[in-house]
């Protein structure tokens, strides 16, 4: 901490206390929010981080309309808003971000609209409420809703997804660790089990088990180290929205968008500067719509990227070079083999090694678009 | 089994208490006229506690949709689809089109719909189901 280089702007509670039996636990949080914002002089528009406990940060940020480029849920009991102030600070001092929001909001006595904590899915969440009773099963009924009208829009087909399973197959053949390893032709991906229409079998993720984990220090110290350092040049985060129905732009992730720009921004790098690209594919068209939002493709034209082979072996921009989460593995938060794959590729020991790989960018996505993370690296410090 | 239903919170119980009634309830910004979804005491565009409750039109197109061939078990036996419409009123929301064939020849984005409520137990949910031409 740089003392002093953080200041309370804004700072109110609820309009009411005690027994508050008609505000559920989500309406606790905004009010509180409204009645600091108004305290501060400040709208929604002008918050861009967000932290908080006991409510998932995304579900609150799209609540009240918050456009955020950090986001913290760290959730470690009573004592998670003295952290939350602890982690602004540095994210502020950081440039993550200029105006902090941190909400706290529970209905300990009335019990009013809980389940909404972390993961969601309680009857009384707003994806309880608004999605869960038209029948959606988990991922494969959910993240896929939009794709049709990106089909739609650009003039696309189930074809152009099932050539990102084909192409990502090629990558996984040459890696041992991958669980699926035998060719796969566009037939294969197209005759495989309807699982939801548009999505067959071999356009969706593999369900695995497996895990990973990393270290970071400082650069200073990274040299003390046996392995070659991978250096942090860029990161991003944003958040949009807990309801994939609620997306704003069916075509489109704001938090892709948000994230990867600002990862961008914060480093200079230029997207043609980058060696290799993960993009997490729970789904096939997940990497689709991260070619477009991170700026590699004008929106319409990453499926056509895909298929010319821009992103298979011997392409311009090798991409989920571990085989992905359709050929790789996938236990559940994919993001941390992203990582590793970017961390192997700039050591130089990937299976599938990119030669001369020297700039390497990780895009994660959680819930159902409703968040996104982006880390660019570097093998040289710059 | 019985179907999922909602658990109405004191913030969304206009909606479902319209739904039972057999209108489909939104929200509208005094102050900017932003209408939105889902129910909030306030308006997310702008920020201001004056927002009114009115009866939507119901008419909305079909903006997307899975067909879900793995039914989830208090959904029945048969492919059903999930889908999200656009409302005419601008916002949008999941639904189940019903009344035609869970095809993608049937279901055709951009169709024009109309809400229908059906009634499970104590709760009744907004379902679409295509306008007769």
């Amino acid at each position: 901490m740089k003392p002093g280089s953080i200041a309370v702007v804004g700072a109110a509670e609820t309009t009411r206390m005690g027994r508050i039996p008609d505000v559920s636990v989500i309406g606790l949080h905004a009010d509180a929010a409204l009645n600091t914002l108004a305290d501060a002089g400040l709208t929604a528009k002008d918050i861009d981080g967000l932290a908080t406990a006991g409510e998932n940060p995304t579900s609150l940020a799209h609540y009240l309309g918050i456009v955020p480029t950090w986001v913290d849920g760290t959730s470690v009991g009573g004592c998670s808003f003295m952290l939350h102030v602890r982690h602004a600070a540095a994210a502020i001092n950081e440039g993550y971000c200029t105006t902090v929001l941190i909400t706290h909001g529970e209905s300990g006595r009335s019990r009013v609209g809980g389940g909404g904590r972390f993961g969601g899915g309680g009857g009384a969440s707003l994806g309880g409420q608004f999605e869960a009773p038209f029948g959606p099963i988990g991922p494969p009924t959910l993240f896929t809703i939009p794709v049709l009208r990106y089909l739609k829009t650009y003039g696309l087909s189930q074809e152009d997804l099932a050539w990102v399973a084909v192409i990502q197959r090629e990558w996984a053949a040459m890696n041992p660790r991958a669980s699926y390893r035998e060719p796969m032709t566009l037939d294969d991906v197209m005759n495989s089990e309807m699982i939801a229409y548009p999505f067959r079998k071999l356009m969706c993720c593999l369900v695995t088990d497996g895990g990973g984990a990393l270290i970071l220090t400082s650069a200073k110290r990274a040299r003390d180290f046996p392995r070659k350092p991978v250096y942090v040049l860029g990161t991003g985060e944003s958040v949009e929205t807990p309801m994939v129905s609620q997306m704003a732009d069916f075509t489109s992730s704001r938090a892709f968008r948000v994230s990867a720009k600002k990862a961008f921004d914060e480093c200079g790098v230029r997207h043609s500067d980058v060696d290799h690209l993960m993009i997490y594919d729970a789904f096939a068209h997940l990497p689709l719509y991260g070619l477009e939002d991170l700026g590699f493709c004008k929106p319409g034209e990453a499926a056509a990227f895909i298929r010319e082979r821009n992103t298979a072996p011997g392409g311009k921009l090798p991409l989920n070079t571990n085989g992905g989460g359709l050929s790789y593995m996938h236990s559940g938060m994919y993001g941390m083999y992203a990582l590793q794959e970017s961390v192997r590729q700039l050591r130089g020991i990937a299976p599938a090694q990119v030669s001369g790989a020297r700039i390497s960018v990780s895009q994660g996505i959680g819930g159902m678009f409703g968040a996104a993370g982006t880390i660019i690296f570097g093998n040289e410090q710059p | 089994m019985d179907r999922t239903l909602p658990t109405p919170t004191p913030e969304t119980a206009h909606f479902w208490e319209g739904c039972k009634a057999g209108e489909l309830r939104l929200q509208r910004c005094a102050a900017c006229a932003e209408t939105y979804f889902p129910p909030r005491p306030f308006c997310p565009a702008c920020g201001s506690r004056q927002v009114e409750v009115f009866r939507a039109s119901g008419k909305a197109i079909l903006w997307s949709y899975v067909i879900n061939h793995r039914p989830r078990p208090d959904m029945g036996t048969a492919p059903y689809s999930i889908a999200v419409v656009a409302l005419d009123e601008g916002p949008r929301m999941m639904t189940n089109i019903v009344g035609c064939p869970q095809t993608p020849e049937a279901l055709r984005l951009d169709m024009p719909l109309e809400v229908t409520f059906e009634t499970f137990g104590d709760m009744a949910l907004p379902l679409f189901k295509p306008t007769k031409a």
